[in-house]
């Protein structure tokens, strides 16, 4: 099983985003995606620095796509997607919008945030070209073997998401420019403050969501330590870890030795839980439960 | 020509009464997770729905059937079969989301009309068009998450119809797209058709305060006494940052009622009414309200203003994001 590094979510300083490539280049990972997911305000501010990144990867023999925004609407958001095709790199599709300006014939990827919950979606995905899709988070074990088995069969590569705070959900509405009174037009760029996304919780203080801008993740780590036998069963291809601002390089590592069969998913759990921030962990998409529950010790002592 | 009004309807009495207060079209779903208000106690059996259309088609009035939930993977018969079975019923549309089903729909049953649903979240032309290229729809429900100037730029460079919602519940994320709902209780309105559900809503009083949980996480506090809204997860109360509050949306409805000359500019052909899980004495008098209003606007007549402040949830309404500052 091979480990993909999902898009960076959030807006990192240009210097702490070009940083997290010229790590990943010596990581036990397989394939990196970058580019903007959530917000085209964000990508001026690093995008001459794509190109070097790329080339550090591809000369370090990893595999790269450049991901498509998640939500396309304004004028400027098409024409920003349709230029992607020049880069001349495989396009990982992350808003259906994105189809429409790829080269008829030419392969792609999908990722996490278009909706590919049944086997005619991925057939039709197929169909015009997908070779690799990341499943979206919320697809339990039962839909994860099913899909695979497909897959398969049509020569696509499927992953599942591994770790890292997961996407829920995405809006017109920015919430960070929200929570500090302004409008999206005028945000000021308060995302930036909060590398990993800001925690929401309830009434009671318990962690729930975070907010990234345009974006709501989950409070808590989706983390797959306890089901890494039976997704490679399943004939799962790779498990997708999503970029953290600190400690990330670790969380590379650890998959790789779990996958390897050097330690097991408590002792990742644990490790994972034990990398300087407060984290909570989740894995109810993919035990089939509900998204926050967690199969591994609920004091989170493993 | 008169702006259609599109309107729910989550029982047979209420197709009779939205069909009676004038409705031009009729959505309406089967009994099962294939639609994306598959609440208990709602919704058509296959019996009922070919009785209801043939009432609605008696009147001159059209049904449209939403399927558009994303079918389940190993279990994509039971989404066939209402495709298969909205034909057979007579069904003047289906309304779905999922391209897999929209590809089925158009294999088998190319003579069916397909309409996009919200919930596919098609938010520009260029999406459409390519929905439109791959699946022949004639029609798009627009994503609650546009503004007015955007859907005039949609209207000029598509030929696909487009319906917006007007009235009713509000998703602030784009539809089809979210699964806080599963994250919580592990019911999706992707999976199965359901948001926030009742059977995961718990009510208890404290200190004279009176909390509501969705699946344990406590996101609405009200004094004794005082309305308690329903908890949908992104109407909830929280704390972000040093602030508590609305983080993502307040407790509103949308009307945009005042909207409708601007959105009959813009080119817009189907005004749509939220509410498949309301009564039908709310259903008929929504429905007459719009009525009356499209009626007016193309006897270039005044607006009949404000008439549905009284029904809005939880008494306030909003016109969402038609309006620019809304993001």
């Amino acid at each position: 099983m091979e480990l993909s590094v999902g898009a960076n979510q959030f807006f990192w300083k240009p210097e702490q985003w070009a940083k997290l490539y010229d790590e990943l280049a010596t990581a036990p990972i397989e394939r990196v995606v970058l580019g903007e997911l959530v917000c085209s305000k964000r990508l001026p501010f690093y995008q001459d620095r794509m190109g070097q990144a790329i080339s550090t990867l591809v000369d370090a023999g990893k595999q790269v796509s450049v991901t498509s925004l998640g939500l396309i609407t304004l004028k400027r958001e098409r024409k920003m997607s349709a230029e992607l095709v020049e880069m001349g790199v495989d396009i990982e599709v992350n808003d259906l919008t994105m189809l429409s300006y790829l080269p008829e014939n030419s392969a792609f990827s999908v990722g996490p945030l278009v909706n590919v919950y049944n086997e005619s979606t991925l057939t039709w995905l197929a169909g015009l070209g997908a070779t690799r899709i990341c499943l979206p988070p919320e697809l339990p074990l039962a839909s994860i073997r099913i899909l695979t088995s497909v897959a398969k069969d049509l020569g696509v590569a499927i992953e599942v998401w591994g770790f890292g705070r997961m996407p829920l959900a995405i809006s017109g509405r920015c919430y960070h420019a929200r929570l500090n009174e302004r409008t999206k037009i005028n945000c000021q760029f308060a995302c930036e403050d909060d590398p990993d996304g800001l925690l929401v919780s309830t009434l009671e203080d318990q962690p729930f969501l975070a907010i990234n801008g345009v974006q709501t993740l989950s409070d808590s780590y989706a983390c797959v330590a306890h089901q890494v036998e039976e997704l490679i069963e399943a004939g799962v291809n790779a498990l997708r870890l999503s970029p953290q601002s600190s400690g990330f390089s670790e969380i590379c590592h650890l998959f790789r030795q779990r996958i390897e069969g050097e330690i097991d998913g408590a002792s990742l759990a644990e490790k994972a839980r034990d990398l300087g921030r407060e984290i909570r962990l989740s894995d109810g998409f993919v035990s089939g439960v509900f998204g926050a529950a967690w199969s591994g010790d609920p004091l989170g002592n493993d | 020509m008169v702006m259609e009004i599109v309107c729910p309807a989550g029982t047979p009495a209420s197709l009779r009464a939205a069909v009676k207060a004038g409705a031009h079209t009729v959505y309406c779903g089967f009994a099962d997770e294939t639609n994306a208000r598959n609440f208990p106690g709602l919704n058509f059996s296959r019996f009922e729905m070919r009785e209801g259309i043939s009432f609605a088609h008696d009147h001159g009035v059209k049904v449209l059937i939403a399927i558009n939930t994303f079918a389940r993977a190993g279990s994509e018969a039971l989404w066939h079969s209402a495709v298969t079975d909205a034909a057979a019923c007579g069904a003047d549309a289906v309304i779905l989301a999922d391209p897999g089903l929209l590809a089925y729909a158009m294999r088998h049953h190319p003579q069916l009309r397909r309409h996009l649903s919200v919930q596919a979240a098609a938010a520009n032309a260029d999406i459409i068009n390519f929905y439109a290229k791959s699946f022949g729809i004639k029609r798009v429900v627009l994503p609650r998450i546009l503004s007015v100037a955007e859907i005039v730029d949609i209207n000029a460079q598509t030929e696909v119809e487009t319906e917006v919602f007007v009235f009713g519940g509000l998703c602030v994320m784009a539809e089809g797209r979210c699964s806080l709902s599963s994250y919580a209780t592990g019911k999706s309105p992707n999976m199965n058709g359901v948001c926030s559900p009742a059977s995961h809503v718990e009510y208890s009083e404290s200190n004279g305060m009176l909390d509501a949980r969705l699946g344990g996480y406590a996101i609405h506090r009200v004094g004794r006494g005082e309305p308690a809204p329903y908890p949908t997860l992104c109407k909830g109360c929280f704390s972000a940052g040093n602030k508590t509050g609305y983080v993502f949306e307040d407790p509103v409805s949308l009307n945009a009622e005042e909207l409708i000359p601007q959105l009959q500019k813009s080119g817009v052909i189907a005004l749509k009414i939220e509410g498949r899980q309301r009564s039908r004495s709310y259903v008929a008098q929504v429905v007459r309200n719009f009525r009356a209003a499209v009626d007016a606007l193309d006897a270039g007549k005044p607006m009949p203003q404000g008439l549905l402040a009284s029904l809005s949830e939880g008494q306030a309404a909003t016109t969402g994001a038609y309006k620019k500052t809304w993001r």
